[in-house]
């Protein structure tokens, strides 16, 4: 039997709602209880903070298709780094992972590499096109945690609705990133002083309004289990506080960067701050915090999207959308708890509970039981970033050169170190 | 004189000096310019590279007559028909030319901030000649000048831009050009071809021609793309005209004395009416075409200098 006892912790437990100093302890890979008698390996925490792993549900792994971007080796050394203990990966790929048999080779590649947990998400249409739904039954079965067209919204809504009564008989969770597709067409950036003074392609924030509001009527039209990914407008939010009020099986999502940046920052034509969706006025990004803080937000995930060089080096319009952000998916997050935005046992709610309960994975908890996906972090410590220092293979950070505050001191994966 | 750029990327990083300094020394190319012997030596020796990503003949020739006037050795390359259709990148494009040390690249994109993106890979001094909807900082320029002759003074002038803002650089140069020499700028046009928050850069907004025009000193129309003529930003040619286009009835609410500008090339009869255009009396429509070669011999002799003085140890920016 493999003992660990965590000692001198400062244990971060987003269930209770608590922040206290005290001891864990793991046995084969599971959290047995707190404080007691040490035994076993002991890791002296020094005081620093130790939570439940990170739990990330919205990854870009390059395979299949792009492993030039990003493999599963390296995405998994980099939420290592990051705190993150599992990750949820986005069928966005090339081809798309739209069949069982496409998933069970991501699963197969995950499971020889990644030193993290991988879980999949698969299309909700074929080769994301929007026109017809995927063998939902076969993927569940093959594991697929969720069903997304990720960043492609389903245009007709006729096919939509269909998928969506689908996945509800088969009580599959169906993610939407909601956009008005005609009107966000070819946007770069968001409208408003910004967009006018660069002369760039522009979204009114309405467009993602108008997703929302066309999603929530079907989900509920259908009854489905439906999580609003990518929200980051202050105009969203009434039409999810209306479906939440009304009882929807509803939940939300946020990025980090749309909590931690707004428009003003691509500055230059800066195309690693090229996003989709894109970058928000301040108002909305002070919006979105405040939702995460209130709970109206369930979920904060990085939106890791690998691009290398090539596909950023270009005029704005014509450059990939996109960041990395397995690894700086924590400092960042810390930006709010120093800010006095959030708690870190509420932050850790979002970051790692509620996307663990909503795809139903176990992780999130510091309860007995619980797998021993934990990280210890020092909340403190300032450093300025680095880009050709992560173990992305894509090195698209916004925060190159940025002072940050927030270190991972060490990861463990079912009691298992793997970083630190 | 002061003229601190490396390169004239856009009239944002310009100071009021820095816009007075290149408009004084253009006045010195206007004279030049009107002698039978129009040569001077301020490029001579140097390497002027024109890329066109986009289609121009006027501003293409006005910056290859500055060059040639000023002796550079001036070469147009046109983009759309070379490299960029063999799927080559802009950077590396870029990277090719600079490998021949040119000194000056003028260069013309369809994209907003692929000049900027360009000049931070080259060695050359870098002028914008329009990046998409972003700047045209030398038409601004050459519209000061023009404006600046006509009525003697840049400052203390209401100047309404009317037309298609939402997708002209030259209204964004001009605007921020207009309001770094503190004039007051209006904007006119239809609500659908007005950019979002635009009354934030500190203009005032006016979809009424008559009353965008009232008291103005200078009325400067912009050009409406064909391809936007139909239903898609406007119901039709017939009735922008009845509502924007520039006839005698609604330029008589401007002052009497109002000067009227375009860039070109015109549509007659869609924004502007054609004996507005041909009147010698209110249209610098011509003369601003003249400007024009002025000016940017002046940005490139000023950009030229720089260039020198950085290659010398010890040498000080103009």
């Amino acid at each position: 039997m493999t003992v660990i006892t965590f000692t001198n912790a400062r244990l971060i437990d987003p269930e209770a709602g608590t922040e206290r100093l005290g001891s864990l302890r793991v046995e084969n890979g599971i959290i047995v209880g707190c404080d007691g008698r040490p035994s076993g390996e002991i890791v002296d925490c020094g005081g620093k903070c130790l939570a439940p792993g990170i739990v990330d549900i919205g990854v870009k792994v390059g395979e299949p298709g792009e492993r030039h971007k990003e493999s599963f080796r390296t995405a998994g050394a980099a939420a290592a780094a990051g705190g993150v203990t599992t990750i949820v990966t986005r069928p966005d790929t090339t081809p798309a992972i739209d069949t069982p048999e496409v998933l069970a080779f991501v699963t197969r590649r995950a499971r020889e590499v990644s030193p993290v947990r991988v879980h999949s998400m698969a299309a909700l249409t074929k080769g994301r096109d929007g026109r017809e739904m995927v063998e939902i039954g076969f993927l569940l079965d093959a594991g697929a945690v969720a069903f997304t067209d990720a960043d492609r919204t389903v245009a007709d809504s006729k096919v939509y609705a269909r998928a969506l009564a689908y996945a509800r008989q088969l009580g599959a969770l169906v993610i939407g990133h909601p956009q008005e597709p005609v009107l966000s067409a070819g946007a770069a950036v968001t409208s408003g002083k910004f967009a006018t003074l660069r002369g760039l392609p522009a979204v009114s924030p309405m467009a993602e309004r108008m997703g929302l509001e066309r999603d929530l009527a079907l989900v509920e039209m259908t009854g489905a289990r439906y999580h609003a990914d990518s929200l980051s407008t202050a105009a969203a939010l009434p039409a999810l506080e209306r479906a939440r009020a009304a009882g929807l099986d509803v939940t939300a999502g946020v990025n980090i960067h749309h909590l931690t940046l707004n428009e003003f920052d691509v500055g230059e034509y800066r195309t690693f701050f090229k996003l989709k969706p894109p970058l928000r006025s301040e108002d909305d990004r002070v919006a979105m915090v405040e939702a995460v803080a209130r709970g109206l937000i369930d979920i904060i995930s990085s939106m890791h999207t690998p691009q290398d060089e090539e596909s950023k080096r270009l005029p704005f319009e014509a450059a990939a959308s996109g960041a990395v952000g397995l690894e700086t998916l924590l400092p960042a997050a810390m930006r709010l708890v120093h800010a006095g935005a959030i708690g870190l046992p509420a932050l850790w709610r979002a970051l790692s509970l509620n996307p663990a309960r909503r795809l139903g994975l176990p992780g999130g908890s510091l309860a007995e039981g619980a797998p021993a996906d934990l990280v210890l972090f020092d909340p403190d410590v300032p450093f300025v970033l680095d880009r050709f220092k992560l173990r992305s293979k894509s090195k698209n950070t916004p925060f190159d050169e940025a002072r940050m505050q927030g270190r991972v001191l060490g990861t463990w994966v079912g009691g298992r170190r793997v970083f630190g | 004189m002061t003229f601190r750029q490396r390169h004239l990327l856009g009239i944002e990083p310009l100071a009021p000096d820095e816009i007075t300094t290149i408009l004084d020394l253009a006045e010195s190319y206007v004279a030049l310019n009107r002698q039978p012997m129009k040569h001077a030596r301020a490029l001579e020796g140097l390497t002027q590279i024109n890329m066109f990503f986009e289609n121009s003949t006027r501003t293409q020739a006005s910056f290859e007559i500055a060059g040639k006037r000023l002796g550079a050795d001036v070469m147009n390359m046109a983009m759309q028909a070379s490299s960029i259709k063999k799927g080559e990148t802009l950077i590396d494009t870029a990277l090719t030319l600079n490998a021949m040390h040119p000194d000056l690249l003028v260069v013309r994109h369809p994209n907003s901030g692929a000049v900027n993106l360009l000049a931070e890979k080259v060695n050359a001094a870098v002028l914008n000649a329009g990046d998409g909807r972003h700047e045209h900082p030398t038409q601004a320029l050459l519209d000061a000048l023009t404006i600046r002759r006509a009525k003697g003074r840049l400052h203390r002038l209401t100047i309404a831009i009317c037309g298609d803002i939402a997708h002209s650089r030259v209204a964004r140069s001009n605007l921020l050009l207009l309001g770094k020499m503190e004039n007051r700028v209006r904007l006119v046009g239809p609500t659908t071809l007005m950019p979002a928050k635009v009354a934030d850069l500190g203009v005032e907004v006016y979809d009424d021609m008559r009353e965008g025009l009232e008291g103005a000193d200078v009325v400067m129309m912009l050009r409406l793309q064909k391809e936007r003529m139909d239903g898609g930003f406007i119901p039709s040619e017939r009735e922008y005209y009845h509502r924007w286009g520039l006839d005698a009835e609604k330029l008589s609410h401007a002052k009497d004395d109002a000067i009227v500008m375009h860039p070109g090339p015109m549509n007659r009869g869609v924004e502007i009416d054609g004996t507005i255009a041909d009147d010698i009396n209110r249209s610098v429509i011509q003369e601003q075409v003249e400007m024009g070669v002025a000016v940017r011999m002046a940005a490139m002799d000023l950009l030229a200098r720089n260039l020198r003085a950085e290659a010398e140890p010890g040498g000080v920016m103009v």
